[in-house]
């Protein structure tokens, strides 16, 4: 009396991972009579074990395989289907916004306004190396080609 | 099964070693070398003068109006 009664998660535990390959526990903790049977046919020679027997003693320990633990899943193709239909959303929102909610854009994005910036810009000879005054042919007066 | 950490280890320092010697060769000769190319060829026949006229005649420049 007086002594917690040791919790579940408290004692050392199963876990299927790569990285451990033998856990702390066996897999199976109450075993039944057929199992408990076979644990004490274990104790002798096991020559004298059928594959079936090493197998489901096998079983009693781990619970996946290897080749069961890493094998792939589809669950990428669930991820890849949720971003995609999010992005998507996020696209309708966007049309939604741009055509009920937003006004006007302001006035120095009209045609005019623009090409008097992109003149004003190549007299100035802004970035002539690599820049849009290396994209102007100042003598004859047009676009590079 | 057997040496798990030292076979993983392997592929992922190879790996990176590879990958980053990649991009900083990539770099070099996709990004540097065209930049460094264009530079040399601007200034090799670069006139300072006949920029600065052009300039002035656009009427940009607020202390040199054009006459």
């Amino acid at each position: 009396a007086g002594v917690v009664k040791a919790e579940d998660y408290t004692l050392p535990a199963y876990v299927d991972r790569r990285d451990v390959p033998l856990p702390e526990v066996a897999f199976v903790r109450e075993l039944s009579a057929q199992q408990k049977a076979l644990k004490e046919k274990e104790k002798a020679a096991w020559s004298a074990l059928s594959t079936q027997e090493k197998v489901e003693l096998y079983r009693i320990k781990f619970n996946e395989t290897y080749a069961e633990m890493n094998k792939g899943t589809n669950e990428w193709k669930t991820i890849l289907g949720g971003v995609l239909f999010f992005l998507g959303l996020t696209g309708v929102i966007l049309i939604w916004q741009k055509h009920f909610m937003y006004g006007a854009i302001p006035h120095t994005f009209s045609e005019e306004w623009l090409s008097a910036q992109t003149k004003r810009m190549l007299d100035m000879r802004v970035n002539p190396v690599e820049g849009v005054s290396a994209q102007w042919d100042f003598d004859k007066n047009e676009w590079k080609k | 099964m057997r040496r798990l950490l030292a076979r993983r280890m392997k592929f992922h320092l190879l790996g990176a070693f590879l990958v980053s010697l990649g991009c900083a060769t990539l770099y070099k000769f996709g990004i540097a070398e065209p930049r460094k190319r264009a530079y040399a060829e601007f200034y090799k026949n670069y006139d300072p003068m006949k920029d600065f006229q052009a300039m002035e005649a656009a009427g940009v420049l607020e202390c040199a109006p054009p006459k």
